[in-house]
């Protein structure tokens, strides 16, 4: 039992013009496989319109530890949203 | 359950990271795989949601057996999406098992050597038609269950994997009570068979749920982790309580002289199942045990072959890209 296929992550675009998203992962020996698995296992009821395989060695992601320095800056920076702003209510909707 | 006395490890890492890990478990925040852990949360985990894979893959068996034999095409085809569904089930659950760092191999190796477990129910066999019917009104019922409160489970992964399998469940369910229904409602013969369906699949059934909270020394450590959210008393309770009023509409009769509403409990009294039945079942003596494993040991021996050559295509095809992709440089 050495000679395990390799994992890949499958990606979904649903029917509503949404951006892919992944939904899970599989074993396949090579792209063309993974693609049938994806359709087989992941869509078997209407759930998507296309599909993305990536293999999962590809694929780089950010480190738990990673949290603070990443996503920390984001919160003392409430002035990137829009509800930051009095618009008088004279001018309306903005 | 589908995984039923899982064992739970004790948990020896630093107090203060143990701490904080229960912290973000009681505040509902899902574990992911790359967070720190508890090696023994990590390895109840492994077990817990590697045994409802296996249930999932060799729960197809009992409802393979019948699908040659569908009596119409509509019926045929049903069975054989709900199998297919089931095979479905299994990889989402062995995925998530994955994140976990154990390999597919290793769950697969670990089943076929008997040292994984799978749930008990799938060790009786499905004699006649009508126990297709009440595999999906009862097995998929009792399964259900279990599954909608796992959706919450603290483990990211395994509670994803477990919405898209609800989603998926509540067809099973119905298909068999539309499918028994037709056998209860037909000729006397029928109905006869749909009731001795009914009489088989009723106590393992109960099983499916594990020995009483009396006995279940596993249960404690799991539910303050959350990768067990109800008791297996209460599930039971709510399983006996909704199928009897079904069985009722059958005009069928629950294999029980004990089952007698309670009005203090607001729920029905019933016989608890035979549990030397069950320990001697998952001590692999069971109608079916040898049948089962015996099957996915030869469904994974005979495919050897054709997985290692379509392995061995890949890497033939890989080399030759990379060679064009040099020459052409």
């Amino acid at each position: 039992m050495s000679n395990e296929w390799p994992l890949w992550e499958v990606f979904i675009r649903g029917q509503h013009g949404l951006n892919h998203r992944h939904v899970g992962s599989l074993h396949a020996p090579d792209a063309e496989l993974a693609m049938r698995h994806a359709r087989d296992v992941y869509t078997r009821r209407n759930e998507g319109v296309s599909i993305w395989v990536v293999p999962s060695a590809q694929i780089t992601a950010s480190a738990p530890s990673d949290k603070g320095p990443l996503f920390e800056p984001a919160n003392d920076k409430v002035y990137r949203h829009p509800t930051f702003y009095d618009i008088p209510d004279e001018v309306g909707h903005m | 359950m589908y995984a039923q006395m899982v064992k739970s490890e004790a948990a020896n890492d630093d107090p203060a990271l143990l701490a904080a890990f229960q912290a973000r478990i009681d505040a509902g925040e899902r574990i992911e795989p790359k967070d720190w852990m508890p090696d023994a949360y990590r390895k109840t985990l492994i077990r817990q949601i590697g045994q409802h894979a296996h249930s999932e893959i060799v729960g197809q068996l009992p409802e393979g057996n019948w699908i040659t034999r569908a009596p119409t095409l509509e019926r045929k085809a049903i069975l054989l999406a709900k199998v297919q569904d089931e095979a479905g089930h299994g990889l989402y659950l062995y995925c998530a098992a994955e994140t976990l760092g154990v390999t597919r191999d290793d769950l697969t190796e670990q089943l076929l050597s008997g040292r994984m477990k799978y749930s008990s129910i799938f060790n009786y066999p499905t004699l006649t038609w009508a126990d297709i019917g009440a595999v999906g009104w009862l097995v998929d019922g009792a399964a259900i269950m279990n599954q909608v409160p796992l959706q919450r489970t603290s483990f990211g992964p395994y509670a994803r994997a477990m919405v898209r399998i609800c989603k998926e469940e509540s067809f099973h369910q119905r298909q068999g009570y539309d499918l028994i229904t037709k056998m209860a409602q037909g000729t006397a013969e029928q109905k006869a068979m749909a009731q001795d369906a009914l009489n088989r699949f009723w106590y393992p059934s109960l099983m499916m749920f594990g020995p009483s909270d009396k006995d279940s020394v596993h249960s404690t450590q799991s539910m303050a982790w959350k990768i067990k959210i109800n008791t297996n008393d209460e599930l039971r309770q709510k399983f006996v309580d909704q199928t009897v009023p079904q069985a009722k509409y059958l005009g069928l009769t629950v294999p029980d002289e004990n089952l007698k509403w309670n009005d203090d409990k607001d729920g029905w009294d019933f016989s608890e199942p035979d549990w030397n039945e069950f320990y001697d079942v998952l001590k692999g003596n069971g109608p079916c045990n040898t049948d089962r494993l015996s099957a996915r040991q030869k469904a994974w021996s005979d495919g050897a072959w054709f997985r290692d050559g379509l392995m061995a295509h890949a890497k033939k095809a890989e080399a030759r890209r990379v060679a064009a992709k040099v020459a052409a440089e």
